[in-house]
């Protein structure tokens, strides 16, 4: 007997999307479902779209055409409302405070995962120390640990992750790899972009390929 | 099983007063940790005001007679070059993005946000405008009507320039523009404010200047952070 599933729409669904600045064309239309459990890939070269693209899922930046569901319903403010975690360029972080008291500050905005505090989610990302270090005297690497670090705390299903290997040692690409797979061993969904020359493993998720560029494609 | 999951993220959001509080507290330890660059605004009414004695010359009547004024326009020059940086830096390290995507009310955030601003930078200028009133020999009696005036004006010149602020977060060299858009915006404050303080020192009633800055303070307080939180989405887009 089959279960009923409690949510039969997927955790990100694509139809059609795409964006354009000023009449030209970046990316798409793009078609793709992302569900729980899952991790999706896009890879492209530098200026195909892809922080485009993440923006525009984000609903930071509203699409040319198409349309993004998230939960089956229309993305909107309330429908996201927290359930997900953005991981840009930049650290979103203070650099005159420290990992610490910038995660004290998220964890002010966004729910925390249950069981998690700020020390834990330090640890995970083996920053416990330099916790109480400005994050301006920290090398880049120990930087984008401290943005990761909320990867570790913060409770949103949706994880969209903007080349989150950028400036990490092997340990460092371990451990995304590590937290994504914890992630999606536990339902919640990643959609994350690379320019490619990070090899990606993970077993347990359904790769999907996304090749941005004038042509995109959607590859599984 | 991925169904069986879901049960584990019901976790509860923090409040929007937990999250404005959260960042008030970022905003005052950000400033403590840069509190030198807090002295700046200061050092700058200072000089500012005891250049005033040395072109109009010594008489103190002269200079009572046009503290109020002087006083009132120094401290918002003094502020015009720190109300630029409100939201570049939350704009330029991504910290935006985090308070645009959080389950919050952005426009509380930026209330929030302002009254960091007030807070850190505005506050110690009202401080000092103690000393710089006796450099100008206005009368000690008129002093409380002056810190009244100043204390309803610079919240709200705070608000307005919070809104001019968002709206130029993401062009370069804004400081000039925010300027050129702040000042007309702001003359009706220094009207009011400079009126209630030259009202006093001629003896006069002066309450319906301050009452009416604390009219246009109520309304800045409900608008300017739903205009800042407007202007803030448009600026992560660009």
């Amino acid at each position: 007997m089959p279960e009923p599933s409690l949510n039969p729409d997927p955790l990100l669904h694509v139809r059609g999307l795409a964006f354009a600045r000023n009449d030209e064309p970046v990316f798409g239309p793009l078609d793709f479902a992302l569900d729980r459990g899952e991790t999706l890939l896009v890879e492209g070269d530098n200026g195909s779209g892809k922080t485009t693209l993440l923006r525009t899922l984000a609903g930071m930046l509203p699409p040319s055409a198409g349309e993004i569901r998230f939960d089956g319903q229309r993305i909107s403010r309330d429908a996201i409302a927290g359930r997900m975690v953005f991981l840009g360029h930049h650290p979103g972080m203070k650099s005159d405070l420290s990992p610490c008291e910038n995660l004290m500050f998220l964890s002010g905005l966004y729910s925390a995962r249950e069981g998690v505090d700020i020390e834990s989610a330090l640890a995970r990302v083996d920053l416990a120390a330099y916790a109480h270090t400005p994050l301006r005297l920290l090398s880049a690497g120990q930087k984008k640990r401290a943005a990761l670090a909320r990867l570790a705390l913060l409770s949103g299903e949706l994880w969209l992750l903007d080349e989150p290997y950028a400036n990490l040692d092997r340990h460092g690409i371990e451990l995304v790899n590590a937290l994504i797979s914890m992630h999606c061993a536990r339902g919640g969904a990643t959609l994350l972009t690379s320019h490619g020359a990070v090899r990606f493993a993970d077993p347990n998720a359904r790769h999907v390929r996304l090749e941005l560029g004038t042509e995109s494609t959607v590859r599984e | 099983m991925v169904a069986l999951v879901q049960s584990e993220t019901t976790v509860q959001t923090p409040g929007a007063l937990t999250a404005a509080r959260a960042l008030l507290r970022r905003e005052l330890l950000l400033a403590w940790r840069r509190r030198n660059d807090a002295l700046f605004p200061v050092l700058y009414a200072i000089i500012v005001t005891a250049l005033f004695p040395f072109a109009l010359g010594p008489e103190p009547q002269l200079l009572a007679r046009v503290s109020g004024g002087v006083l009132l326009v120094t401290v918002l020059l003094a502020m015009l070059p720190t109300l630029e940086s409100m939201f570049r830096g939350d704009l330029e390290d991504g910290s935006l993005e985090q308070m645009l995507l959080a389950p919050q009310p952005l426009a509380l955030l930026a209330l929030a946000r302002i009254a960091g601003y007030w807070l850190s930078t505005t506050l110690p200028l009202i401080v000092v405008a103690p000393l710089l009133a006796l450099l100008l020999h206005l009368p000690l009696d008129v002093l409380p009507v002056l810190l009244a005036a100043l204390l309803l004006a610079t919240p709200l010149l705070a608000l307005l320039g919070a809104v001019l602020a968002a709206l130029t977060a993401a062009t370069r060299r804004s400081a000039i523009l925010l300027a050129l858009m702040l000042l007309p915006l702001a003359v009706p404050v220094v009207i009011f404010a400079a009126g209630a303080v030259a009202a006093a020192q001629s003896g006069l009633p002066h309450s319906a200047p301050l009452l009416w800055l604390a009219a246009a303070l109520v309304l800045a307080l409900v608008l300017a952070p739903l205009a800042c939180a407007a202007a803030l989405r448009i600026a992560v887009e660009t």
